[in-house]
């Protein structure tokens, strides 16, 4: 990857009808350099990008654009090499592996394009997971879990191994286990991508309605249809955001 | 809180072990022979050093023994024509009273004056011990009297033709409580029983006691007046003659804190008393502490070689828990991302290694503590005699192999990085 492209840096305010809200995250600068062999590889060449509370933001390119590293980047499962990351007024760049881990915990939900469920737990369990790490009561924590099964609509389905169920189903427990936090963001890493797109529709719709309560969603995709859910699509290209389109609400 | 994460962690790791019944099993069966060999040779240790134990206590810890012992210089005198000499060696009579004129502390002294000799009873006749001893005697090698009474100052000072048997050579002379007073011949001589006293219990290993089945006991002047000095013996066609005026003088000193000086002592007195050093002095005291030293470096021994199977039963954790960590480097990625801390990553993966080395150690300890000495007592007849800090220890050894071979496993597991871990596969 080069860093000769160098496109329109985002910074602040003026992110398509973002102007006023709060900025949930905020990134200036950021550059993530891998070494392979004898190589430096730019994974992100300099990103500003801001996105405000209750944004959905669609993060697209073609492979090697960056987008991954983003994204692990903004989950905290990663540090930048350089630059500034910003998460709710807090400067996470040069966190300690332990204050990201609790930062994890505490404040992001994940969704894979493999939903990444556990096998040998139960839905329940799986559900349960982040809030064993919180350290609930074992009892709270079955209640919650419940709850979100519930609302993902698998409350008939808490005592089943994720393999009994069919894809959009076990998407739909990885959703509920990224909520069990109750995490201002929500990062989806191609959420649609291992499911027909009927399913992927649904769970699109999943994604829409907690956006509309108010939750925060950074989605990656290379799918146009499915960006077209986000409010906001950041286009990357060679590490850099190349261009911004759409609009928040 | 702590607790519940235990009882979360302890559920987890039996749920995933369960998911390899098989795998699991193997592994814990390294830890369950290692744990059980290593109990079962502290057991076997443990069991003859009792018997070891038990038979030096036999001699008396607050005794001193002086025994007779044909020196060098006596066995030349003997030489060629054995037969037509006599070998003059070992203690006297007087050196009983030479010792208690030196030693203020001793409460008794026991001289024993053995000589081999044929006991018979209307035409039934058997092969004794004839011990010339003084009533001192039965206070110091306490045996529970069967019938009648043992021996007397009086029956010493009067000489009297008295003998005590052991319960065994009565029994194969036919001789029962009520026929206490009847005579008995014993060589050429004979004697009247007076009284019936119980057996030595040997039990165990062999070793050296102060009394044997076979012993008669007549008084020491009985035994000096009927049979004289010489002892004659034919062995093997063979005849030998010795004069030894005493075999064996047993003292026995008042505190047990001066046996070893008061042996000292002893030593330097006959030192200078015979200076052929046809003696021997020992020390139970000594012999006791001597060994409870072998045993322990015994114990050692056998230990260390045990240890080895335990070591390859933790190298088996080990390997388990990192074959483990690998096949599910997935789940450790999601666990990460999703925000479990490192420290909760090794917590998790060294919960599962401790629970293979624990349930392995208390089965080891079953097997090792109940079904292998049981085993061993009845096919070797080596007694065995589980010590309570085997059991401790063993448990303790297995938490430490769980520890030890299942930390860098954990370890392994939660510097994964979560990425790298989320992309396994």
């Amino acid at each position: 990857m080069t860093t000769t492209t160098t496109g329109p840096h985002v910074t602040g305010p003026p992110l398509p009808s973002g102007g006023g809200r709060e900025v949930v995250i905020q990134l200036d600068d950021v550059h993530k350099t891998y070494v392979m062999g004898e190589q430096q590889v730019h994974a992100l060449a300099g990103v500003d990008l801001s996105i405000y509370r209750g944004q959905f933001v669609a993060i697209m390119g073609p492979s090697g654009s960056g987008k991954s590293t983003m994204l692990n980047v903004l989950g905290c499962l990663d540090r930048p090499t350089l630059g500034r990351y910003d998460l709710a007024g807090d400067d996470v760049s040069m966190l300690s592996d332990e204050q990201l881990s609790d930062i994890r915990l505490r404040r992001i939900g994940f969704i894979f394009q493999s939903f990444n469920l556990i096998a040998q737990l139960t839905v329940r369990e799986n559900i349960e997971m982040p809030l064993y790490y919180l350290g609930l009561d074992p009892h709270e924590s079955i209640g919650r879990a419940r709850e979100l099964a519930e609302m993902v609509g698998l409350a008939d389905r808490l005592e089943h191994r994720p393999s009994e169920l069919s894809g959009g189903q076990q998407q739909r427990v990885a959703i509920a286990r990224s909520l069990a936090n109750d995490p201002q963001i929500l990062l989806a890493d191609e959420p649609t991508g291992n499911l027909d797109s009927a399913t992927g529709e649904q769970i699109m719709a999943l994604l829409d309605r907690l956006n509309a309560e108010g939750r925060t969603i950074i989605m990656v995709t290379h799918e146009a249809d499915i960006a077209a859910h986000a409010h906001t699509q950041v286009h990357m290209r060679d590490g850099l955001v190349d261009r911004i389109e759409g609009v928040g609400r | 809180m702590n607790k519940i994460r235990l009882v979360r962690n302890v559920k987890l790791g039996i749920k995933s072990l369960l998911l390899h019944k098989l795998r699991s099993l193997l592994t814990m069966l390294g830890v369950v022979f290692g744990v059980a060999s290593v109990i079962a040779m502290l057991a076997v240790g443990e069991g003859s050093k009792q018997a070891a134990l038990e038979q030096i206590e036999k001699l008396g810890t607050n005794n001193i023994i002086v025994t007779s012992r044909k020196s060098a210089e006596s066995t030349a005198a003997g030489g060629a024509q054995a037969g037509s000499r006599v070998a003059v060696y070992g203690l006297n009579y007087e050196d009983e009273g030479r010792v208690t004129a030196v030693l203020p502390n001793v409460s008794r002294t026991v001289p024993v004056r053995k000589l081999p000799k044929r006991a018979s009873v209307n035409g039934r006749s058997v092969e004794v011990t004839l011990i010339g001893t003084k009533p001192a005697w039965f206070e110091l090698v306490r045996r529970d009297l069967i019938a009648g009474r043992v021996l007397t100052e009086h029956d010493e000072r009067t000489v009297a033709p008295m003998v005590v048997l052991t319960d065994d050579v009565a029994r194969d002379l036919l001789i029962a409580s009520h026929t206490i007073g009847q005579p008995i011949r014993i060589g050429e001589k004979v004697f009247t029983v007076v009284g019936i006293i119980q057996n030595e219990q040997r039990i165990g290993a062999a070793g050296d006691t102060l009394d044997s089945i076979s012993d008669v006991y007549i008084p020491l002047s009985t035994c000096r007046s009927y049979f004289g000095e010489i002892i004659s013996e034919e062995r093997a066609g063979e005849s030998s003659r010795e004069v030894v005026d005493l075999h064996r003088l047993i003292v026995e000193v008042v505190d047990r804190d001066q046996v070893e000086s008061s042996a000292k002592v002893i030593e330097r007195l006959m030192e200078r008393l015979h200076p052929a050093h046809d003696y021997d002095v020992s020390v139970p005291l000594e012999l006791l502490r001597q060994a409870k030293e072998t045993q322990r470096r015994w114990n050692w021994t056998l230990g260390s070689i045990a240890g080895i199977s335990l070591l390859v039963g933790g190298i088996g954790i080990m390997n388990i828990m990192l074959a483990s960590v690998t096949e599910r480097t997935r789940e450790i990625g999601i666990r990460r991302a999703i925000g479990a801390q490192r420290i909760q990553i090794i917590q998790q993966f060294l919960t599962e290694a401790l629970l293979l080395s624990i349930n392995g150690g208390v089965i080891g300890l079953l097997l090792g503590a109940v079904i292998l000495p049981a085993l061993i007592t009845l096919y070797s007849e080596l007694p065995t005699d589980v010590p309570v800090y085997s059991i401790v220890l063993s448990l303790g050894i297995s938490v430490f192999v769980g520890v030890v071979f299942g930390l860098y496993p954990a370890i392994r597991a939660a510097s994964l990085d979560p990425i790298e871990a989320l992309r396994h596969e």
